[in-house]
């Protein structure tokens, strides 16, 4: 299941993406990568994989002489000071489907590897082409940063450029500046169910989420609905059109209404209103959940719109 | 004949409010009696509310309830003719000149939405890309990036693709849209253009031909693919009041070119969290409640940098009440608490000392903090294709239903 580089070479063409590739020796370092190609004028890339104490995984892709602090970068994810660390061999293997030495942006096309977050450097947009390995160490690939973004788009990543070297102070007032690059874990972890809006939302939930809000509709492919717990298998090559699900949408609708209608009976309640209990809880849910409802209805139309405006857009005529 | 303002507004004049400034007298609060005077819009009284409410059967938007959109051009003709079976589109739109955008971006936006539920009319929405990257010296792209990038903010808002359009400047301006503006650019001299705008002879050309954009998309005929054959259709602007002056220019020019004039109804500018001295800024995070914030970062901000009118001592406090007009804190519960008994009830509890400042802070935290979310999880569903999709030059046949 895995993508193989002939795959990725094969796809790059077939987006018209303009690259040179060079078969030489298995190489594991970047000194030995410029044995072979540094002296044809573009920039080698080192390619770090990360990963946190949560266990999220990141690569981060820079020029080769780019400094990369690990303690600076985990301060502007605001994963604290020591919180980030070179990954296991077997995370890399597993999730970035690549062997030993050869991380690469490329990796983030495999299905395994769509939650992991991509820090580009932001002097490759500089360069007029840099080297990566396309998934595997006996070729590298050089191409603009703009080709590289053309691809990034179109397996639905966004592609992000830093200012790695840069060392902001992170504090009360100035919040990690990177945050929005950690990844967020909804879809795996969160089979928990969908609350209706309560008055002690907490914090948790929230800020996991809000800063990654723009990545995650990128990295996790939501469908119609939200709060998406389902997982599809996405054929990773073409672009992400998430799905109006109406199966999602009514599970979304049935469990804020169950939630309010819980709330509302109590032993209080059931006091207050004993016979007329039922049609109080009606009116109520009514009055609460109405423009909730509705707001939710429209996310899903407006989904089920852009799928067929979409499907339009690339309608083939009959021919005549 | 309505009163046109031709002074240029930094003239001896106390407050400026004109779309690219904002500023009280003497870091005062903004005097909005005065400034429907000076500007010669009507004031929106209770009864325009009771009006929409029978006209809508539906309740009216707290916006309205509480006097948020306090001011309008010509309301009441957009009612009339409603109300005679005459529908209309809306006109909003925004300026985008920063990624972050904060609840007061939003309000127009709020409004905007329930307009269109409540009436059932279509929307056009217009991002001046083009406007942002004159007056803020972006590059092209990135003010074309951004325009894409709040689009989705706008998005959220719950606006229905089947009866929005959205449009960039630098997309959309040509065709029919272009003859408007020169019609509307040739009804203009320069003179008046520097009088309402206060332009000087330093100012490229750019921002003195801008005016016309901005007024064109109150006319129907500029959106062939929409309105076409409907040149008769009204417009109803909902907007900031510091926009005013280019509708002002808008109105005196569209009955010379053969159009409606476009009615407008206004609002309020959103207060700082730091006091009621001008319009947030995008450029000061703590000023404001971004829709990115999380709810550690909405507590922290209304708990440390909202301004407030309670007194310094808890027995004061208890003694002499809060001061409500300077409160920040009710003043945005005023805004986005939806229940008029719970805030009528703390703003008297509040104004008397029964309730402290910690326990106000507390229910707006929490009203804050749900709008935040629902918009979050709202904006998490936008994806480029639907962008795409809501800024194709298509039609929208159910666009009245």
């Amino acid at each position: 299941m895995a993508y193989s580089k002939d795959q990725l070479l094969a796809r790059l063409k077939e987006l018209q993406i303009e690259f040179s590739q060079y078969e030489h020796p298995v190489v594991l370092t970047v000194e030995a990568q410029a044995k072979y190609v540094g002296n044809l004028g573009g920039a080698l890339s080192k390619n770090l994989f990360l990963k946190d104490k949560k266990h999220r995984y990141y690569v981060v892709s820079a020029l080769a002489d780019t400094k990369v602090d690990l303690k600076v970068l985990s301060q502007r994810l605001g994963l604290g000071k020591g919180g980030l660390r070179m990954a296991a061999e077997e995370a890399l293997v597993e999730i970035l489907k690549v062997p030993l030495g050869c991380v690469t942006p490329f990796a983030v096309v495999n299905e395994s590897a769509r939650h992991v977050s991509l820090l580009l450097d932001q002097g490759f947009k500089a360069q007029e082409y840099c080297f990566f390995h396309p998934l595997s160490n006996d070729m590298s690939i050089s191409l603009n940063a703009h080709c590289l973004d053309k691809f990034l788009k179109s397996i639905g990543r966004d592609p992000s450029y830093v200012d790695l070297e840069a060392n902001p102070p992170v504090g009360k007032d100035q919040p990690p500046d990177l945050a929005a690059f950690v990844p967020s874990d909804a879809p795996i972890l969160s089979d928990l169910p969908v609350k209706a809006p309560t008055q002690d939302s907490t914090g948790k939930h929230v800020s996991a989420a809000s800063n990654s809000a723009v990545v995650a509709a990128k990295a996790i492919k939501p469908s119609g609905n939200a709060q998406n717990v389902k997982e599809k298998p996405v054929n990773t090559v073409q672009p992400s059109i998430p799905a109006a699900d109406a199966g999602n949408f009514v599970e979304e609708l049935l469990d804020r209404a169950s939630a309010l209608l819980l709330s509302e009976i109590s032993e209080d309640s059931i006091k207050q209103h004993s016979g007329q209990l039922g049609a109080e809880v009606a009116n109520n849910i009514k009055k609460c959940l109405r423009e909730d409802l509705k707001n939710l209805a429209t996310i899903f139309k407006n989904t089920a719109y852009t799928e067929g405006f979409y499907a339009g857009t690339r309608y083939q005529p009959k021919r005549l | 004949m309505e009163k046109v303002e031709d002074q240029n507004p930094q003239q001896e004049e106390d407050q400026v409010v004109n779309p690219w400034e904002v500023s009280a007298k003497d870091g005062g609060k903004i005097d909005y009696d005065k400034l429907i005077d000076k500007f010669g819009c009507q004031r929106l009284d209770q009864s325009f509310v009771d009006r929409v409410q029978r006209l809508t059967s539906r309740p009216p938007h707290v916006f309205l309830r509480r006097g948020v959109f306090f001011a309008h051009r010509d309301f009441n003709d957009i009612l009339d003719a409603y109300e005679r079976g005459q529908k209309f589109y809306l006109y909003t739109g925004r300026g985008p000149s920063s990624e972050a955008l904060h609840l007061g971006h939003l309000i127009p936006f709020m409004f905007t939405k329930y307009l269109q539920d409540a009436f059932k009319v279509p929307l056009v929405i217009q991002l001046t890309d083009d406007e942002k990257c004159m007056w803020k010296n972006l590059s092209v792209e990135e003010s074309q990036r951004l325009a894409r990038e709040n689009a989705k903010d706008i998005i959220a808002c719950g606006f229905d693709i089947s009866k929005t359009f959205i449009f960039s400047d630098f997309d959309y301006v040509g065709g029919a849209f272009y003859k408007n503006m020169v019609k509307v650019a040739k009804c203009v001299t320069y003179n008046k253009v520097v009088g309402i705008f206060g332009f000087t002879g330093e100012d490229h050309i750019g921002k003195v031909s801008f005016p016309p954009v901005q007024a064109v998309p109150s006319f129907p005929s500029s959106f062939p693919h929409l309105f076409s054959g409907k040149d008769d259709l009204r417009c109803l602007i909902p907007c900031a009041i510091d926009q005013d002056p280019y509708f002002r220019m808008t109105r005196d020019v569209a009955p010379r070119i053969g159009y409606h004039k476009p009615a407008l109804i206004e609002s309020l500018f959103f207060p700082a969290l730091q006091g009621e001295t001008g319009k947030m800024s995008a450029s000061d995070p703590n000023s404001a409640i971004y829709v990115t914030d999380s709810a550690k970062d909405i507590k922290y901000k209304v708990n440390k940098h909202a301004f407030t009118g309670g007194q310094e001592t808890i027995e004061k406090h208890r003694q002499y009440g809060a001061n409500l007009e300077v409160d920040i804190p009710i003043k945005y519960l005023n805004f986005f608490l939806e229940d008029d008994v719970e805030l009528e009830h703390i703003k008297k509890a509040y104004g008397a000392g029964r309730m402290l400042t910690g326990e106000v802070k507390k229910r707006l935290i929490e009203v804050l903090t749900e709008i935040v979310e629902r918009h979050r999880r709202a904006r998490a569903a936008v994806t480029d294709e639907m962008v795409d999709a809501f800024m194709a030059v298509r039609p929208l046949p159910n666009m009245f239903d």
